[in-house]
């Protein structure tokens, strides 16, 4: 049990990556963006293929989240140019990135065995064993973009899409382009989302067409475990709570599985702890009016 | 200062619900102008303001503030001309900042965003020198989320605002119809100071007959989507409530006696 706890959090800290991602978006923009789950395998199947043709982890990394901001912004298009609702975007994305996916990397996996990678690289460099580089990478780059999203969003137009968030009348008045504002959002989530990709398929050795099913399940899962745990007081409270809930979703359902739930029962089991989760203010409110 | 010549707008054109909303208005306000704003339902008040802060286009006619023509500007690029108040005490601020980002982004109105920090440095004692112009206690609660004060505190909050980035116009919607009297008088008194300290050219909507004739140099009644009364200065102060019903009639031919124009 001990002996896995320090690999599950390095899988927490790469996937937190993600959840921060969708932080933007569910949080501070107040849409739930589907976009997630193509352009998850997105990153990931942009990285595979660099990685393959030969080419360093740094730009591999880079061109996954140039290649999920594109994501972000065709969704952003969609929804503020031609007004179609932000959830219908997200999934016409979705589901055209299966395609560009399965494109990219000419089949439905693409293996990254014998390929040098971030964590091959690192794990040289390190002198350390699988698990300790995954943490140590994975503890790195939430560092990295935790700190640049609490210095971006404390900028004048980090402030400008936060306040897009909770009233788009307001921020116009104030002159503010809120179309610019949610393109510039979803193009940032979606490109932290597609890095996370890129991260994981280099974890697990291989990019596939399938990662990105049920992510933005697993990214709100990873918010409102963190923000229930671990506290919404600041926004630096709430990005650490993010990684935080990452990590202990990663916990959560390594334990169930040693425990003997069958892996394939996963995505159920998420599903009904987010369903349980959202339901809360509802559920707290009635048993309320009943103990009166 | 504000120049309206000729607009008209209907909503849902060509459908059962077509709704001539402004038709063929004209309106000149003189800089400094003090301008309050009746009407009954429907008469379209709500659409000149909208017209102006550029929430819509106008299907015709000419708009200009301080002779820029801003007929086709988009809303957020007017809003460096325009300060604005609207009814809805939730929709002037943002409840899930602090009163600080609030007051930053309205100083930072009309201009465009870059990458420095938002807040710190030397604007915080700006910022608490104003709210305690307010008198409301506010200047000890900079980092208090908006959302957890009143309504009429939120609307103090959004006309300072509105007029801390000097605007060449400021609109306010019915900006105090959503408040209770004695709150709704405490804001008004605060408009009519700030407004008058500053010379802002104001268009005011009120359902309130008193309180247009209490405030402002001239006062405007709509009906049907046109002006249909217009005093000013020395006319308007001598003015009463029963001599606005009787212009009210000879303009527009009609009754005005609804309880809602009465009463508000």
């Amino acid at each position: 049990m001990i002996s896995l706890l320090l690999p599950t959090v390095a899988q927490g800290l790469l996937w937190a990556v993600m959840a921060l991602g969708l932080y933007i978006t569910f949080r501070v923009l107040d849409i739930a963006d589907l976009s997630v789950e193509g352009s998850f395998p997105l990153g990931g199947a942009v990285a595979a293929l660099l990685l393959t043709k030969g080419c360093n982890p740094i730009t591999a990394l880079a061109m996954a989240a140039f290649a999920g901001m594109l994501a972000g912004v065709v969704t952003g298009f969609l929804h503020t140019k031609m007004k179609i609702p932000a959830l219908l975007a997200g999934i016409l994305t979705m589901i055209a990135l299966y395609s560009v996916n399965l494109r990219i990397m000419g089949k439905a996996n693409l293996s990254l065995l014998g390929v040098e990678h971030t964590f091959s690289i690192m794990k040289r460099v390190l002198e350390m064993k699988a698990g300790p580089t995954t943490f140590i990478v994975g503890l790195g780059a939430c560092i990295i973009v935790a700190c640049a999203m609490y210095w971006f969003f404390g900028t004048e137009i980090g402030t400008a899409i936060r306040a897009t968030g909770f009233n788009q009348q307001m921020i116009r008045a104030q002159g503010i382009n809120t179309n610019i504002t949610i393109v510039m959002g979803l193009a940032i989530s979606n490109a932290l989302v597609a890095v996370s990709g890129a991260l994981v398929a280099q974890s697990n050795g291989f990019a596939d067409v399938g990662m990105g099913v049920g992510i933005i399940v697993i990214g709100l899962a990873s918010v409102i475990i963190g923000e229930v745990l671990f506290g919404t007081r600041s926004f630096k409270n709430c990005l650490i709570s993010v990684v935080l809930g990452s990590i202990v979703y990663r916990i959560v359902v390594a334990t169930v599985l040693a425990m003997g739930m069958p892996p394939n029962d996963l995505k159920l089991f998420t599903s009904v702890l987010v369903a349980i989760a959202l339901a809360m203010p509802l559920i707290k409110s009635k048993l309320g009016k009943v103990v009166r | 200062m504000l120049k309206i010549e000729n607009i008209s707008k209907t909503f849902f054109p060509g459908t059962i619900n077509e709704k001539v909303a402004l038709h063929n208005l004209s309106l000149h306000l003189l800089p400094g102008d003090f301008v309050t704003v009746i009407g009954g339902n429907g008469a379209g008040k709500s659409t000149l303001l909208n017209s102006v802060a550029g929430v819509f286009l106008v299907d015709s006619g000419r708009i200009l503030i301080n002779d820029v023509d801003v007929t086709k500007l988009a809303e957020h690029k007017r809003a460096k001309y325009i300060g604005r108040v609207f009814q809805d005490p939730m929709l002037g601020t943002a409840a899930g900042m602090m009163i600080e980002e609030n007051l930053a982004l309205a100083m930072r109105r009309g201009e465009k965003p870059g990458l420095k920090f938002m807040l710190g440095g030397e604007q915080q004692n700006k910022f608490r020198e104003m709210l305690a112009e307010l008198d409301l206690g506010l200047e000890d609660r900079l980092s208090a989320k908006v959302g957890l004060l009143s309504g009429g505190q939120r609307q103090a909050l959004t006309l300072l605002m509105a007029t801390m980035k000097k605007p060449e116009l400021l609109l306010l919607d019915e900006h105090t119809a959503a408040l209770d009297p004695k709150t709704a008088e405490k804001v008004l008194n605060l408009t009519n100071k700030i407004v008058s300290r500053d010379n802002l050219t104001t268009l005011m909507i009120t359902h309130n007959m008193r309180d247009a004739l209490r405030f402002g140099n001239r006062l405007i009644m709509m009906n049907n989507g046109q002006v249909v009364v217009d005093v000013k200065g020395e006319e308007k102060s001598r003015l009463q409530i029963k001599d606005l019903l009787e212009l009210f009639e000879k303009a527009a031919g009609s009754e005005f006696a609804s309880d809602s124009v009465l009463l508000g």
